[in-house]
């Protein structure tokens, strides 16, 4: 270190090859790395949290990819072809059996491709309806995290941020429906949303999903936005006593700009934390919604209603049920630990 | 204050420093935070109302829309019955009355002849049974294993008690409600699948069902909050005067360890409240969980306006008693 103090009356050294043990001292004085890199390099080293990351990644990716190749679709009945008699052979497959007339097919040399987890009553491939569910799970646990996201994070900014009777006024609101039974708003709101938007929504697209999808996201956006917009209120209050915003109003930038440029960055650690363990909660909802019977339309499937449907024959096919409790079991532990992943590896203040 | 100069003059001693201690109760910030704590969980039960009464009024149809094909005549007869023909805020306001004053929630529409609040106190009194003790196991069972694997912490005991309960935890209720119905009652035969005809041996699974989640909770929480106080000065401060450990871990440690519990109270019961709606549908439990799921299917408004209303009395009355109890117990804790 002090290298050019000690041998100044000697400054060829200067120049010489550094020796071993200068090396080694020079390996601990890396370059100096951002928060967000240090998060990455903390939650890495967590196994756990790693491990689950992979195994996130890896449903989505097939819940994403595998209905674009896979031969079977989610709601075509394998036995029943226009114009003929249903073909009973299809119903109820075990996994990796042939309907009769894939038999005959299989005989003549032709690969037909299994299924791999059987088909349902319905003769339905039951390996792409699980897939499907993963898809549906996946997403309005990803999309009701982001509503989530958006709402609380406006609200508590601006609560937090113009303090006052504002502030009060935005609080008692927060109280009030926080301390409600969310999950009976819940299912009376999807209930009566669903019978009102029925008909007033018809694009193809919502229809697949369904009206109870529609509100329950809608729901989420009115009821579950509360502690994300508490946590991010006391996180504004305590950072607007900072210096640095005092000499932001000093130089005469307006709230909006340090709403956006001081205080959510500032924040953002606590608040992807808290987004990122919204998502098991929102699939941990849909799931328990669509077991009662309210939650996506039929034929779309979803974790939860593939569960539900599964109870009648649970004696006789009970992989039908195992596979999707399985399913949503992984989806949702794997999350939550990689939200505590996340809390340990960006929030030093917490771990 | 009057009255309160009075008794003091007297010289009284004994009273005035009982006033003194009331006077000091009542202006302090501990009732004030009480007083605004009720205020809130009274809005938000008048908010429930509002709410569900509008919400269910806003439905397009009308309640009616599901029968045959109804004649102008029988519906408007029909409407009449139920005091549908008046304007909306007028309805409102003798709901409203109806409820607060007498609990009245008005008559079924699909259930003929009987009143939401007999049907509602007949699958109250299955639900008490199951929520209550599956609060109970599961406040038991949580604190002696959550106590345990701190003492033992990082033996495998420990290592299995968290396991277990990290999946318990991310398990949903409705599937761990379906494997225990596969496994006792349609595999191994000792348990019945469904609790319709009665008698307790039918409440045990979805009593069981109900308390896994909470126990595993209460067991984490109560781990964690144990580690934390046999760390604590006062730990080694009785070890050094020679407590023996059996006094250690329960008057000491477990003692502070259980305020955090406490602060779960409300929401065990929320979540007991929501996780019957789906145990009742497994195991066929005729309780409040399935008359709301049954009637938000049959659209009866009536009776899904009044389940929804004495469900969230039941969580909005348990959140403020946890929250009140927390404060109480524990001095440390500002309030707001």
């Amino acid at each position: 270190m002090n290298r050019i103090s000690l041998n100044c009356e000697n400054p060829e050294y200067d120049f010489l090859p550094v020796t071993e043990s200068e090396r080694e001292y020079k390996a601990y004085e890396t370059e100096s790395s951002s928060f967000f890199t240090d998060g990455v390099k903390r939650f890495l080293k967590n196994k756990v949290a790693t491990v689950s990351l992979i195994l996130i990644l890896l449903i989505t990716l097939m819940a994403i990819f595998i209905p674009f190749f896979w031969p079977y679709s989610y709601d075509k009945q394998l036995g029943v072809t226009l114009g003929e008699p249903v073909d009973p052979s299809y119903a109820n497959l075990a996994p990796f059996e042939y309907g009769a007339t894939e038999e005959a097919r299989r005989a003549n040399g032709e690969f037909v491709f299994p299924h791999v987890f059987g088909t349902d009553s319905r003769g339905r491939d039951y390996f792409i309806r699980v897939i499907y569910g993963a898809r549906i799970s996946l997403a309005v646990g990803f999309f009701a995290s982001i509503i989530v996201l958006l709402v609380g994070l406006t609200v508590g900014a601006v609560s937090g941020y113009m303090g006052g009777a504002v502030d009060t006024f935005i609080m008692r609101i927060v109280d009030i429906i926080y301390s409600l039974p969310d999950m009976l708003m819940v299912i009376l709101l999807a209930s009566v949303m669903n019978a009102a938007l029925k008909n007033t929504l018809n694009f193809p697209f919502l229809e697949k999903i369904g009206t109870n999808i529609i509100s329950l996201f809608i729901v989420f956006a009115l009821l579950y936005w509360v502690s994300m917009a508490r946590l991010v209120r006391a996180e504004i209050l305590s950072l607007k006593e900072r210096e640095y915003v005092l000499a932001a109003k000093a130089s005469g930038a307006d709230g909006k700009r340090i709403i956006k440029k001081h205080l959510i960055p500032n924040s953002i650690g606590v608040i992807f934390i808290s987004t990122a363990l919204q998502i098991p909660s929102a699939i941990f909802t849909e799931s328990y919604l669509s077991f009662l019977g309210l939650g996506v339309n039929a034929p779309m499937p979803s974790l939860g209603s593939l569960a539900s449907d599964a109870l009648n024959g649970v004696t006789s096919y009970p992989e039908r049920l195992i596979i999707p409790a399985l399913f949503v079991s992984v989806i949702v532990l794997a999350l939550n630990l990689i939200g505590d992943g996340l809390r340990d590896a960006f929030d030093p203040k917490l771990s | 204050m009057k009255k309160e100069e009075k008794l003091s003059s007297g010289n009284d001693n004994k009273a005035s420093n009982l006033i003194e201690a009331l006077k000091a109760v009542f202006t302090s910030d501990a009732l004030i935070y009480v007083l605004k704590r009720f205020l809130i969980s009274l809005v938000t039960i008048f908010a429930v109302i509002t709410v569900t009464f509008f919400v269910m009024h806003a439905v397009p149809g009308g309640p009616f829309q599901a029968e045959k094909a109804i004649s102008a005549e029988a519906e408007a007869i029909l409407k009449e019955k139920y005091g549908l023909d008046k304007p909306l805020f007028t309805q409102y306001l003798t709901y409203l009355s109806d409820v607060v004053t007498r609990f009245d929630f008005g008559p079924s529409l699909k259930q003929r002849g009987r009143m939401c609040l007999d049907i509602i106190l007949d699958g109250l009194s299955v639900s008490a049974k199951l929520g209550v003790s599956a609060a109970l196991i599961s406040l038991v069972t949580g604190t002696v294993l959550g106590a345990f694997a701190a003492v033992k912490r990082n033996s495998a005991t420990d290592r299995i008690i968290m396991t277990l309960t990290t999946a318990f935890v991310s398990m949903p209720s409705f599937i761990m409600g379906t494997f225990l119905l596969m496994i006792f009652s349609l595999n191994l035969n000792w348990l019945p699948a469904s609790a319709a005809g009665g008698g307790i041996s039918g409440l045990i699974l979805p009593t069981i069902t109900l308390s896994l989640y909470p126990t595993a909770y209460i067991t984490r929480l109560t781990r964690s909050s144990m580690l934390d106080s046999l760390g604590q000065d006062y730990i080694r401060t009785a070890k050094a005067k020679g407590a023996s450990g059996g006094s250690i871990i329960f008057r000491h440690a477990l003692k502070n360890s259980l305020i955090p519990v406490i602060t779960y109270f409300g929401p065990m019961l929320a979540y007991i409240v929501t996780g019957s709606l789906v145990v009742e549908k497994i195991f066929a439990v005729p309780g409040i969980g399935r008359d709301f799921i049954g009637s938000i299917t049959n659209r009866d408004y009536p009776l899904i306006m009044g389940t929804t209303i004495v469900l969230s009395i039941l969580v909005v009355f348990m959140n403020f008693v946890s929250d009140m109890l927390y404060r109480a117990v524990d001095p440390r804790i500002s309030l707001e």
